[in-house]
């Protein structure tokens, strides 16, 4: 029995030993007040990881070697395919790079309250750098209850593609503007087989399928994810008459008829996408599809407009997200790292130069004016949509993705006929979404 | 197959000087010979074990230190809804695969044995398979049983049987995954095979000889002679099921139309969370959603509940062994 004691405390001590020594293998001491900028001439070398790949990966070392403009002998190693865990594993590791760029602004919440991205603030008001110079979407997803951690490197804005033809075909002249109209548009541009099956959907009404997700959505329907506590506050008339839009298609098309549908369709960023296919005459997505389209469907004959509203004094909003820039813990060139952020924000030839070459929209209002910026007609929508002062950005919490995914998971069990009560389900996302936040502690 | 191990008496003398200093220096020797192992398992199966039952008991974001919570992560798994979800999938993975999995690899290697010719190209078929890393395999998978493009649909259909909507639908995506992890099973196959190849034929001739037939002689001597092995298929296949991850991953994205997004939110548990199993949400929680210290506190449920399958497994296996030899020697 003595033994079997004196193993039970040898267990508990190695654990807690062992615990402290893992947790404290990536903390980093930091130092006190902004890094010191390097000189003109001074030879550095600064490491990026992103999470580009092919082509967009080329545009953004393009990008990143502007920098030379202002430090000749600077070096920048750029590295892709580097995602948000990758990011992490590095600042734990003690290796992290001296830029960070990541393609989600989901994490923000965890970037800025764990200390993962260093605060820029001290950065900012040394170099009185104006934030006014940032849209007020794109400033709100880029930092998380005051701290800003990180900084915007383009942005993408969502709206309405469709398809002239299928439209046309259909009677239609103009796009709708309100969701009761797109009901209407949608139900007149479907076609369906002797059978039954669906051949040609006018909206896919599917949740958590393309771009066809609740914090995408919301925005359009007057939705607001939170409270004036600050809780979560999805049980809204709004919240409601989004889902039970998307239900009213759902049922139009019937839910085992649309899955099989759906079910066959091609992947989000492939040729086979159903717009690209002339499946789909009208779909939510980003700014970035005009380039996709112009380069594998070029026979599909689109235009862009707002995403309908559910209200007409809504028109004109919309959803925009975008990548994102931070110095993380441990970088060991802060200050030139700062530099570079810096370059990459608000440089406007630089921003200009790299929209038009991954077609994504400037984050900053110089360059959304700048004459040098490639807008043709479908994507003037969407920088229409940015100037506007109207666009809502991705919640920001520290539980990741948490929230989209208590929401989305909700609202697929919704559109599959399986939630009795659409309020007190609501209410209950809110409590599953308010524990996780509480849990964290943040 | 079955191994025995002789009873040595050994027979205590005082030793003399020089006989213990040899054998500290034998046992010093095997120390030596055994300490990479050693350091190997301490160091990459003991520090995180240990590590992770510490961070269990902790709220963990991995950046900042762990601050310690007690039970909390444990207690807060009881109102954790998808928690709950991502244990009823992992179970349902744990029975039906490894009843399918063993059952296969067991018929597929009983129709090989029997085999008189080819049984060279048969096994390399059958084994192939098994080498298919799980990304492609699963996504062969995905596209053979896409509704309405995949050939399984249209060969189907010339039958007039309307496909499921496989890894699109709730009800069918187990399955689909079940089928893949069926088809990668070759390398099972192969040692129950073995196992069955290894059966001394002079049993198979003594019951031939009392009159017993095929089935018979497949019943009552190939099926209790690889009985160790066929424990070994279940505890291989329990372990499989309860570590499922990548397969749900890749089917749950791919049939979501999200497949090839990078960095954007990928759609885990696609549909419905049917594609849920324990690993990929002890995942979602300790790096979609940096709770470390309640990703720590699943894995070790995770840990405690295979450890105990397998202990409960093993020791039942040792009761057969011994009895069946027991029975033998009688």
């Amino acid at each position: 029995m003595r033994k079997l004691h004196r193993a039970a405390l040898l267990f508990v001590a190695a654990t807690v030993s062992l615990t402290a020594c893992a947790a404290g293998s990536g903390s980093t001491t930091e130092q006190s007040g902004p890094a010191a900028a390097p000189g003109r001439d001074d030879k550095f070398s600064l490491t990026v990881w992103s999470n580009y790949s092919g082509r967009e990966q080329d545009e953004v070392t393009k990008a990143l070697e502007s920098f030379k403009k202002q430090y000749p002998n600077a070096e920048i190693k750029h590295e892709g395919s580097q995602d948000d865990d990758k990011i992490t594993a590095g600042i734990r590791s003690g290796n992290p790079p001296d830029v960070a760029l990541s393609f989600t602004t989901d994490n923000i919440g965890q970037f800025c309250s764990s200390g993962s991205f260093q605060e820029l603030k001290p950065y900012i008001e040394r170099d009185d750098v104006d934030l006014g110079q940032i849209p007020d979407a794109v400033r709100s997803y880029t930092e998380y209850k005051g701290n800003r951690c990180a900084m915007p490197m383009l942005s993408d804005v969502y709206g309405l593609y469709y398809n002239k033809d299928m439209l046309a075909e259909a009677g239609i002249t103009t796009p709708p503007k309100t969701t009761a109209e797109l009901l209407d548009f949608a139900k007149r541009t479907t076609k369906k087989a002797p059978d039954g099956t669906i051949e040609v959907a006018g909206f896919l009404p599917t949740m958590m399928f393309y771009a066809n997700r609740p914090p995408i959505w919301a925005p359009n329907f007057g939705a607001k994810w939170t409270g004036s506590d600050g809780k979560s506050a999805l049980a809204t008339p709004e919240w409601a008459g989004m889902l039970e839009f998307q239900k009213q298609l759902v049922d139009f098309y019937g839910y085992e008829n649309l899955e099989r549908f759906r079910a066959g369709l091609g992947q989000e960023y492939s040729n086979d996408h159903a717009f690209h296919q002339k499946k789909i005459a009208m779909m939510m997505d980003g700014e970035y599809r005009t380039a996709f389209l112009k380069d594998q469907a070029p026979d599909v004959e689109f235009g862009t407009a707002p995403f309908p509203t559910s209200t007409p004094e809504l028109y004109g909003i919309g959803f925009t997200t975008g990548t994102i820039m931070g110095i993380p813990k441990g970088a060991k060139n802060p200050g030139a790292a700062w530099e570079l952020v810096k370059h990459l924000s608000f440089d406007t030839e630089t921003i200009v130069t790299l929209a038009n070459g991954i077609k994504n929209i400037p984050s900053t209002k110089a360059a959304l004016a700048d004459p040098r910026l490639e807008v043709d007609e479908n994507f003037k929508t969407f920088i229409d949509l940015a100037t506007s002062g109207k666009l809502q950005g991705n919640p920001v919490t520290p539980i990741g993705d948490a929230h989209i995914k208590a929401i989305g998971d909700f609202a697929t069990s919704w559109q599959a006929g399986k939630v009795p009560d659409l309020m007190a389900g609501l209410k209950e996302v809110d409590q599953q979404i308010d524990d996780q936040i509480a849990k964290s502690g943040k | 197959m079955t191994a025995t191990l002789e009873r040595v008496d050994v027979v205590r003398t005082t030793p003399a000087k020089g006989w213990s200093r040899s054998r500290a220096r034998h046992r010093l020797t095997v120390l030596a010979f055994m300490a990479p192992a050693i350091l190997g398992f301490a160091l990459f199966f003991g520090y995180p074990l240990i590590a992770t039952i510490g961070f269990s008991f902790t709220k963990y974001d991995l950046i900042n230190p762990p601050e310690w919570v007690g039970l909390e992560n444990y207690a807060y798994m009881f109102s954790d809804k998808l928690f709950r979800t991502a244990v009823y999938n992992t179970l349902w993975f744990v029975v039906v695969l490894t009843i399918a999995r063993v059952v296969f690899a067991l018929g597929v290697a009983s129709v090989i044995a029997r085999l008189k010719t080819g049984v060279g190209l048969v096994r390399t078929l059958c084994y192939l398979p098994s080498l298919a890393p799980p990304v492609a395999a699963t996504l062969v998978f995905f596209l053979v049983m896409r509704p309405n493009e995949g050939p399984l649909d249209a060969f189907l259909g010339w039958f007039g049987i309307e496909s499921p909507l496989w890894f699109a639908d709730p009800v069918w995506a187990k399955p689909g995954i079940a089928a893949v992890m069926l088809w990668v099973s070759g390398d099972l196959m192969i040692i129950v095979l073995a196992a069955i190849l290894d059966v001394p034929q002079e049993q198979y001739e003594a019951a031939e000889l009392d009159g017993a037939g095929p089935v018979r002689r497949w019943w009552h001597v190939t099926l209790p002679t690889i009985s160790p092995v066929l424990m070994f298929g279940v505890v291989n296949s329990i372990i499989l099921a309860l570590q499922l991850f990548t397969q749900a991953v890749v089917a749950g994205s791919a049939a979501s139309g999200s497949a090839d997004v990078t960095g954007s939110t990928k759609v885990l548990g696609f549909p419905e969370n049917s594609t849920l199993t324990f690993p990929v949400w002890l995942y979602t929680q300790g790096f979609r959603y940096f709770d470390m210290g309640y990703a720590a506190a699943m894995a070790t449920v995770l840990f405690v509940i295979s450890f105990a399958a397998t202990a409960v497994l093993v020791q039942r296996m040792r009761k057969a062994t011994h009895q069946e030899e027991g029975g033998s020697g009688a």
